[in-house]
């Protein structure tokens, strides 16, 4: 590793330090406001009776802070890396990505401004009103160009295929951002959506949807594919099973939408399409999930040493586990029973918490070292214990609201035999409770995990050259 | 009518994608990109070996 991390000088780093960063601020920023509003679900004291300290504020900023600055800077971070390392050429262009960075920067310094005062549209993961939402874009369309600008100039004559999924997350999430963001502004901080009723929620759920597709899985599958085989020190399992892969899922994944609109004002056609798409995105799914596992055939030892590795094959069997649960949920009969329920939200966090966050520390680790020139990261025992605070903070939250979830659901749906309600929502609120304190302590799990990763990257970043020596462990890359 | 086709030609592409990947004309192309993650150290090493040398 050690010849690695010095030898390339005419690789952009900088933006990729910046980027890397970042990821760990806005991670403890964006998971610590989740444990903060988890808990005001069982002590709703805790807002103090501060309009802008309430949940209804603070949850969109917590989805903001953890998809587009946790998991945004982590994306900028590694295409950036992976796009100069597979491509053996510097970026396209380094006041673009010094744009990106500082822009991306300013967008979420903006929605950390604006959300706890209410402004909002009111779309979900697409809160932010319109100035932003054009800075978004400005931003957005650099990133791109700067992205295939180097694709452009690159010194090899194959483009790696987590370029492919980089690339297919990019111009995707420019698509969405702009068509789900048409409105009309009134005011400068007011504007209302150029889409009305039943067209608005589909527009809102095509982008909503995709965005989970393209940016919370598309874009780290390209982290995937390069980081995984790195980290393993051997080629992906099958590369002719990755183009496949890539291919059904970016061609199914835009139609899966509609399964957040069943049995609403939505024309039933659509709903089923949304949930016929859903069901079978589980094959691609799938396939780009043993693809990642299996490159680790013949090397399985290395999962006992190496905890980098372990956070990386981890995240694919929780990807693998919400990628099942998806289509599942995407049926319309499961769907009435797990919809509006704390189930989606188990659903999700195993999805953002489990695949999402520990792929990008996985990488984030293995990046470190390489970046700081160090041949490892400061302690790979503080790497193992946020491996295991972070397991079990994930496992605790979902399992916590799945239960919910299901009892929510059966108490909300029970009848007597009259006709009337079994239960009145309050009590269902009542038997969730319990539940509410389990995710908030899971979630304290995974906010102390992302301190001690904050603590040993101040470490490596800090150390003497010379001084960390080369662990065994962390050799592979 | 057009959904069906839009199956059949959807399907079709399908079929062209798993063949174009896995025919055995581009098993070599396929294996140097397979192993692009790693090229860029083998360079540098190589690079290295000829100063010592």
């Amino acid at each position: 590793m050690s010849e690695i991390s010095q030898a390339q000088p005419d690789y952009n780093y900088k933006v990729v330090r910046q980027f890397t960063i970042m990821t760990i601020v806005w991670g403890i920023i964006g998971m610590g406001l989740g444990v903060y509003i988890a808990a005001q679900l069982f002590a709703p004291v805790l807002n103090f009776d501060t309009p802008w300290l309430t949940f209804s504020r603070l949850r969109p900023l917590h989805t903001n802070a953890v998809i587009f600055a946790f998991g945004g800077c982590a994306l900028f971070a590694t295409s950036y890396y992976i796009v100069q390392r597979t491509c053996q050429v510097r970026l396209f262009s380094d006041k673009l990505a010094a744009f990106t960075f500082w822009g991306w920067q300013a967008v979420i310094v903006l929605a950390v401004v604006t959300l706890p005062f209410g402004i909002t549209t009111s779309k979900e993961y697409a809160e932010l009103e319109w100035p932003i939402d054009i800075l978004i874009a400005l931003v957005w369309i650099a990133y791109i160009i700067n992205f295939f600008g180097t694709l452009v100039i690159r010194k090899v004559s194959h483009i790696y295929v987590a370029n492919w999924f980089l690339g297919a997350f990019m111009l995707t999430v420019a698509v969405l951002h702009i068509g789900n963001s048409m409105s009309i502004p009134v005011s400068f901080l007011k504007s209302y959506s150029l889409y009305a009723g039943a067209v608005d929620a589909m527009m809102q759920w095509w982008y909503g949807h995709n965005a989970v597709g393209f940016f919370l899985t598309a874009g780290f599958l390209g982290m995937m594919y390069y980081f995984v085989p790195k980290q393993a020190g051997r080629p992906v399992y099958s590369y002719r099973l990755s183009i496949v892969h890539f291919w059904a899922l970016i061609s199914l994944y835009i139609w899966a939408g509609p399964h957040h609109l069943h049995y609403t004002a939505l024309p039933d056609w659509t709903q089923s399409l949304g949930m016929v798409m859903s069901v079978i995105l589980f094959v691609p799914s799938w396939g780009g999930m043993i693809n990642g596992i299996m490159t680790l055939s013949g090397a399985w030892h290395k999962l006992r040493t190496d905890p980098v590795l372990r956070f990386l094959i981890v995240s694919l069997s929780f990807y693998g586990m919400s990628t099942f649960e998806g289509p599942m949920m995407a049926i319309k009969t499961v769907n009435a029973l797990s919809h509006y329920t704390d189930w989606t939200i188990g659903h999700v966090h195993s999805g953002a918490l489990g695949w999402v966050a520990m792929v990008s520390i996985g990488s984030i680790y293995h990046l470190i070292p390489v970046l700081f020139g160090q041949p490892a990261m400061y302690s790979t025992r503080l790497v193992n214990v946020h491996f295991w605070l972070a397991t079990i903070g994930v496992v605790l939250y979902i399992v916590a609201m799945w239960m919910s979830g299901v009892l929510q659901g059966l108490m909300w749906r029970a009848v007597n035999a009259d006709g009337t309600l079994t239960y009145s929502f309050v009590e269902s609120l009542e038997a969730s409770k319990p539940f509410y304190v389990v995710r908030f302590i899971g979630g304290v799990f995974v906010v102390a995990g992302m301190l001690v990763m904050a603590y040993n990257t101040y470490k490596t970043v800090r150390a003497p050259k010379g001084s960390i020596a080369d662990e065994p462990a962390a050799q592979a890359a | 009518m057009i959904g069906s086709i839009f199956t059949v030609v959807v399907f079709i592409c399908f079929i062209g994608v798993v063949w174009w990947a896995f025919s055995s004309r581009n098993k070599s192309k396929f294996d140097d990109a397979a192993n692009l993650p790693f090229a860029d150290e083998e360079k540098e090493q190589s690079k290295k070996d000829k100063q010592e040398s």
